[in-house]
Parts: C-alpha cells; sequence; structure tokens
C-alpha cells in the first residue's frame, strides 16, 4: 500500500519554532517521523503534523515561502490526515484578527479570536485547563472529559460549523480546544507537553486507521 | 476549569543544580535531568530553570540541559538568566523550553520584551522582578524595588510602575519573587502579589518564602496563577503531591496525576 518513499509522519516545520519537543514526544509513539520544510515531502506524506508557536501571521508567511500552502490544500482534499497543534490549528481557519486581520488556509470555515477582556481573566490563557466533549472522537479514545492538558495561547478558534467543535475548554467562555472535520485534526493545546494526556492524544492521531 | 500551577524551581549553575538561600551560601543539590524527572512523575505543573551560571560557557551548559530535559520530559519549561537578545531567547527556544523568562537584561533595554513578544509571541515571554521592599516614612502605601544581577543591584525603579511598563511592551507572565521572603519559609508576600495580580492581566507566578503548604494556599486564593519554590521540594520537605493534594482539598482548582 505504501510506495517505498513514503513518509509515515511527517512534521512540518513552518521555521518559526521550536519543533524538538512534539518530535521527541512523538518519537516515544513512533521511529518513522520525518521533519521537513519541502512540498515535495508533503506529496510523500501518509499523515501530517503540522505544530505552530508565534504570531498567526509569521507563522503563516512561513508556510507560503516554502510553498506548503498548496501542497498542504492538495494533502487534505484527497483525504489524507492532518493535524495542527496550536497556532498550526489555528492556521486552518478562513482567518486570525491576531494583530490585524491575516488569512489563513481556509481548510475550515471560521475564525480565530483573542480572549475578551474579564475580570479574573488573565490572557494568555495559561497553565492546565480541562477538555470537556460529548462524543469520543478519534483523538479523544481514552481519555475521559475533565482530563487537563496545557495551553499557552491569547488567541482561540470559532469554526463556524458548530459539527466541527470536537471538544471543548472553559476559559470564561466555552472555547473550541480541539477541532474535527473529517480527516483534518486541530487541538489548541500542547499535546506534547501534557503528560500522558498528550500522549495518548499524539498517539491516537499516528495509530488511527488509513484515510477512508 | 484553569488549574492553578505548583512550579519547582532548579536553580543551575554550570550546568547543576544549586540552591542558595537569600541569594547566596550555594551549594550543589544534583543533576537537573534527574531531579526534573523527579518533579515530573511527582505531578509538577511546569518547571522553571534558572541559570545562575558565572561564565559564558556556564550559560551554553544550560542550552544542553534544557535540550536534555525536554527530551525526556514532557511538561512545559521555563528557562531564564543569562538571557542577553533575541538571539539568546532563540537558542533556547529551540533546545526544547516555552517560554523564556528576563530579568536583568529587560530592566537595561526594556526594547527587548518587545523584540521578544514580536518575534515568539507575548505567551513566551515572562518577566521575572526581583522585589525589595522599602521601608517609607511619609506614606502608608507599600513600595518595592526592582533588583538585577540576582539581587545584588538596586535600580531605584519601582516594582510596580515596572510591571506595568513591561506588559505593555508584550511580556506575558510574570514571575515574581519576594527578596525579603525568599529562603525565609515565612510565607509568599501576599501584599506584593495581590498588588501586582490587581495591576496587570497576566498571568502571576508567585515566588520567595514558601515554607507550608498553607502558604501555597494563601497567595493561589489572592490572585497568583501559580506558586513557585525551590529548596522546599529540593529538599524533600514537601512533597508536591501532598501539597497538590492539600490544596485540591482547600477547593483551589487542582491538576492532580
Amino acid at each position: 500500500m505504501m510506495s517505498k518513499q513514503s513518509i509515515p509522519i511527517l512534521l512540518i516545520d513552518a521555521g518559526t519554532g521550536n519543533l524538538h519537543s512534539v518530535f521527541h514526544t512523538l518519537r516515544t509513539i513512533s521511529d518513522q517521523i520525518v521533519i521537513s520544510d519541502k512540498p515535495e515531502d508533503v506529496f510523500k506524506a501518509d499523515r501530517i503534523i503540522l505544530p505552530g508557536v508565534g504570531a498567526f501571521s509569521g507563522f503563516m508567511q512561513g508556510l507560503l515561502n516554502r510553498n506548503l500552502v498548496d501542497a498542504i490544500d492538495n494533502f487534505v482534499k484527497k483525504g489524507n490526515p492532518l493535524l495542527g497543534i496550536c497556532v498550526g490549528m489555528q492556521a486552518f481557519f478562513d482567518f486570525s484578527e491576531e494583530n490585524g486581520k491575516h488569512a489563513g488556509l481556509g481548510i475550515l470555515p471560521g475564525t480565530v479570536k483573542l480572549f475578551q477582556n474579564m475580570p479574573d481573566l488573565k490572557i494568555p490563557h495559561t497553565g492546565w485547563n480541562q477538555l470537556w466533549f460529548h462524543e469520543e472522537v478519534l483523538l479523544l479514545q481514552n481519555i475521559n472529559p475533565g482530563n487537563y492538558v496545557y495551553f499557552n495561547h491569547s488567541y482561540y478558534c470559532v469554526p463556524e460549523n458548530p459539527d466541527d467543535i470536537a471538544a471543548t475548554t472553559d476559559y470564561g467562555i466555552d472555547f473550541c480546544s480541539i477541532v474535527q472535520r473529517e480527516n483534518v485534526y486541530g487541538v489548541q493545546f500542547h499535546p506534547e507537553k501534557s503528560q500522558k494526556v498528550g500522549i495518548q492524544v499524539l498517539s491516537n492521531f499516528v495509530n488511527s486507521g488509513r484515510k477512508s | 476549569m484553569l488549574a492553578k500551577r505548583i512550579i519547582p524551581c532548579l536553580d543551575i549553575k554550570d550546568g547543576r543544580v544549586v540552591k542558595g538561600i537569600n541569594f547566596v551560601n550555594i551549594r550543589d543539590a544534583g543533576d537537573p535531568v534527574d531531579q526534573a524527572r523527579v518533579y515530573n512523575d511527582e505531578g509538577a505543573d511546569e518547571l522553571v530553570f534558572l541559570d545562575i551560571s558565572a561564565t559564558a560557557f556556564g550559560h551554553e551548559t544550560v542550552v544542553h540541559v534544557v535540550r536534555e530535559v525536554a527530551n525526556q520530559i514532557h511538561i512545559p519549561l521555563t528557562v531564564g538568566g543569562g538571557i542577553r537578545s533575541v538571539e539568546d531567547m532563540r537558542k533556547i527556544l529551540l533546545a526544547g523550553a516555552d517560554k523564556i523568562s528576563i530579568n536583568s537584561a529587560a530592566v537595561l533595554n526594556p526594547e527587548i520584551i518587545k523584540q521578544g513578544a514580536a518575534m515568539f509571541g507575548s505567551q513566551c515571554i515572562v518577566l521575572a522582578v526581583d522585589a525589595r521592599r522599602i521601608q517609607t516614612q511619609e506614606s502608608k502605601d507599600s513600595k518595592w524595588e526592582v533588583f538585577i544581577n540576582g539581587g545584588r543591584k538596586p535600580t531605584g525603579i519601582d516594582v510596580l510602575d515596572w510591571i506595568k511598563q513591561a506588559v505593555d511592551l508584550g511580556a506575558g507572565e510574570i514571575l515574581l519573587t519576594s527578596m525579603d521572603r525568599d529562603g525565609t519559609l515565612s510565607g509568599y508576600d501576599l501584599e506584593l502579589n495581590q498588588a501586582v495580580s490587581e495591576l496587570v492581566n497576566v498571568p502571576l507566578i508567585a515566588s520567595g518564602g514558601a515554607g507550608s503548604m498553607q502558604h501555597f494556599a494563601d497567595v493561589l486564593s489572592i490572585g497568583a496563577d501559580a506558586a513557585l519554590a525551590a529548596s522546599l521540594f529540593h529538599d524533600g520537605q514537601m512533597k508536591i503531591r501532598e501539597l497538590k493534594l492539600y490544596l485540591a482539598n482547600q477547593n483551589l482548582p487542582i491538576r492532580m496525576v
């Protein structure tokens, strides 16, 4: 089924930050991980993980500069599994309001907004918070509602279609902490920094069945 | 609900864990990777590494320590000490740190906060402040002064003014150490922590003075989002797991592992 040149798990380097932690956490699950910033590797990948840190616009610019935008778009349209982490998840949406209005990949309809200033609600949302969900989608297998994961962000995703929300987290509002539509998965938290629960999420993605 | 964080701090000198009392009398306390693993297993929510090496070579060793710890342990790491430039930040972040804490360098050149936040995001930039209480006769209001260079050098700068400015420049979190309380085991400076918590809208890590479980409960109840301690945890005087159970029983939001 796999061609000789296929890459089982591709970790995309948009050039903006540290892939080290994600890579080493993934290594506890699989030894078939390749880090690359080349569009030709996207075509060879069976599944892709897109970690993102830093500012939204810088991250998108990093993808554009490397000609990765169309490559990722094609990858998703073929039904291949894609997991975005933090800003990598935010990049799935139409646009972000971080420092002006910046276009995203437009893979999922929706926007990325700043947490509202509210009393007793500090920004950024930093620390361990809980996942709440009704349905155990693929990423949530062997995870219980109320489990804690590590967040560190000021902006959050607002999917246009409520059905795309797989889990929420309470921070003044119930925001979307896991998104899923078909083969597209995104987590706002850092699974690579979330101990056992985070490793389970990554493992659920890495070990999921082939694309349908 | 967002959990209150318990953060052990590892003071690192030339790649080894040390701990000073009142910023002096340093003694060796072991291998940072081993110690980080112990804390991780006990349920620490985050680790802070404070590099107190005096030499460039000593600072270089921290990059190696951070990489080793990040390879093996899957919790957030904040690293500070000896960071002078955005390039220094990048090195530490690429080694696997999640957040950078800056102290003296930010006081000497506040623009570094802005540059770091623009490059890596505010969520990455922690402002560390060493605060000492000033005795004032004319005013009843408490005042604190910013100290730099590991608490050795007074700056004449007011702590609250400085923190306000730093947050406006893009600092995404405050690590606030009371020099008066550090090493005394007499409790966090609640007045200082409350003043900062009410002043700015970014997360606050309280540091300096923890001696009992009640001290943690006290400071986490008046606005601190996280509480940090070093020697208390090193010496095994307090187990993180027992502390977190205690705090959870006090109805504080705590992540139990």
